[in-house]
């Protein structure tokens, strides 16, 4: 079971990146939890500068930036390995 | 480990021809321009020249491409830089400056960091966390949306590179000497006093570690994202801009907004405050406005009133600002603003 995090305020940015991330576990058909975080307190308890940020269990993926469906297909699969 | 460096170089040279045929490509384009909008206008449209539906729809015909042409380019060029940035090395760039040189350094750095205004909050927080003065993070913070890449371009394509220099040059300033009041007011106690609790670590910085397909495959994205967002409002801008180009008479607002109303500077502002995501369309609308009398000082002004003071911004601030600093961070841009909107009116 994964938990997929959404960091930020909900910008069409961070929107863009909840999108791309449910389109990938679908893909891959995985079960996944999705959380949007919004609270500045709990964005900041991940190392982060920049939103939009994308968590895979825990772990912070990426910062800042749009990332490719392909991009979250690798970190998704290599937090389920 | 050789074959994945044969990859890895045979990647490179494919990105670098494709690099090289769009660049060949991009300036055939823009060489031919004007010649075939003439050409088309004039001649296969038939309209005479001098006439006012022909100088409009020529008008528009050219600056359509040639602007959308611009900011693709320019784009691409300014986000391959920004790549080699990010906001935790600018964080690591800042800390340990001094104010005065850490505010000159948060300005220059506010243009080649990647920001966006959402992102304000965590990097306010991240900033300050630490030990970055206030002052010198309010110098990255205005300096960031003020110098906006994409009026940046509509500047240098409508008016040229003095003006487009002129812009960054003023914005620079701007954000460092407001940085450098608002640090000198000694502020800390209006932020939120829970930013002060936060305790926070950055992410290492992986910006120096990205190889060129990468930064490239980037810059094409921004490139779509960004065109694809302003090609409209650019479109409507340019046909309003044509209009006027073509209909209204020269120095018709000399009176209205040329140097000599000493009310048209601040009128500029408070009108560019509110409009904030339309940037991209009312450049080209100004520029039509300056051809027919409005002076250069209060169209700059009017420019960074719409990209640097947002509203959006603000109230996203607010979560990490009492209200009293709000007001002085406006208050202090807004007057930097007109001040600057006040000078070039008077040099040029």
């Amino acid at each position: 079971m994964l938990t997929i995090k959404i960091l930020g305020s909900g910008c069409p940015n961070c929107q863009q990146v909840e999108q791309i991330a449910k389109k990938a576990v679908e893909t891959l058909s995985v079960d996944a939890a999705f959380v949007k975080v919004t609270d500045v307190r709990d964005i900041m308890k991940y190392p982060i500068l920049s939103t939009p940020g994308l968590v895979v269990n825990e772990k912070l993926v990426c910062a800042g930036r749009i990332p490719s469906e392909a991009e979250v297909t690798t970190w998704i699969t290599s937090a389920l390995a | 480990m050789a074959t994945r460096e044969q990859a890895v170089s045979r990647q490179n040279n494919r990105t670098y021809l494709t690099l090289g045929v769009a660049s060949i490509a991009w300036y055939v384009a823009y060489t031919v321009l004007q010649p075939v909008t003439e050409y088309l206008t004039y001649s296969i449209l038939g309209l005479a020249r001098g006439s006012r539906l022909g100088d409009a729809v020529a008008f528009f015909l050219y600056d359509v491409p040639k602007i959308l042409l611009l900011l693709g380019g320019m784009i691409f060029l300014i986000t391959i830089v920004r790549t080699f940035f990010s906001a935790e090395r600018t964080r690591a760039l800042l800390g340990g400056k001094r104010v005065g040189v850490g505010n000159v350094l948060a300005a220059l750095l506010g243009i080649v960091t990647p920001f966006c205004s959402c992102s304000a909050v965590p990097l306010f927080i991240g900033f300050v966390e630490s030990g970055i003065p206030l002052g010198v993070t309010f110098s990255f913070l205005i300096a960031a949306p003020v110098i906006n890449e994409v009026a940046l371009v509509l500047l240098f394509g409508m008016f040229g590179w003095r003006v487009a220099a002129l812009y960054v040059g003023s914005g620079l300033v701007i954000a460092i000497l407001a940085g450098l009041i608002i640090g000198r007011l000694g502020l800390e106690r209006w932020v939120e006093d829970f930013v002060w609790q936060i305790q926070f670590t950055a992410a290492q910085d992986d910006s120096a570690k990205m190889g060129w397909d990468e930064r490239v495959e980037r810059a094409s994205a921004a490139v779509r994202d960004i065109v694809g967002k302003v090609w409209l409002y650019v479109v409507i801008g340019i046909a309003v801009g044509a209009g006027i180009h073509g209909y209204v008479p020269t120095d018709a607002l000399a009176d209205l907004m040329g140097k000599s109303a000493w009310w048209s500077v601040p009128a500029a502002v408070l009108v560019g405050v509110p409009l904030y995501s339309n940037a991209a369309g009312v450049i080209p609308i100004v520029s039509a406005l300056m051809e027919k009398g409005a002076s250069l000082g209060t169209v700059l002004a009017f420019m960074m009133a719409v990209v640097g003071l947002s509203l959006p911004e603000t109230i996203i601030l607010r979560r990490v600002l009492k209200p009293q600093l709000i007001a002085v961070f406006v208050g202090v841009v807004t007057v930097a603003i007109i001040i600057t909107g006040y000078l070039f009116n008077l040099i040029v």
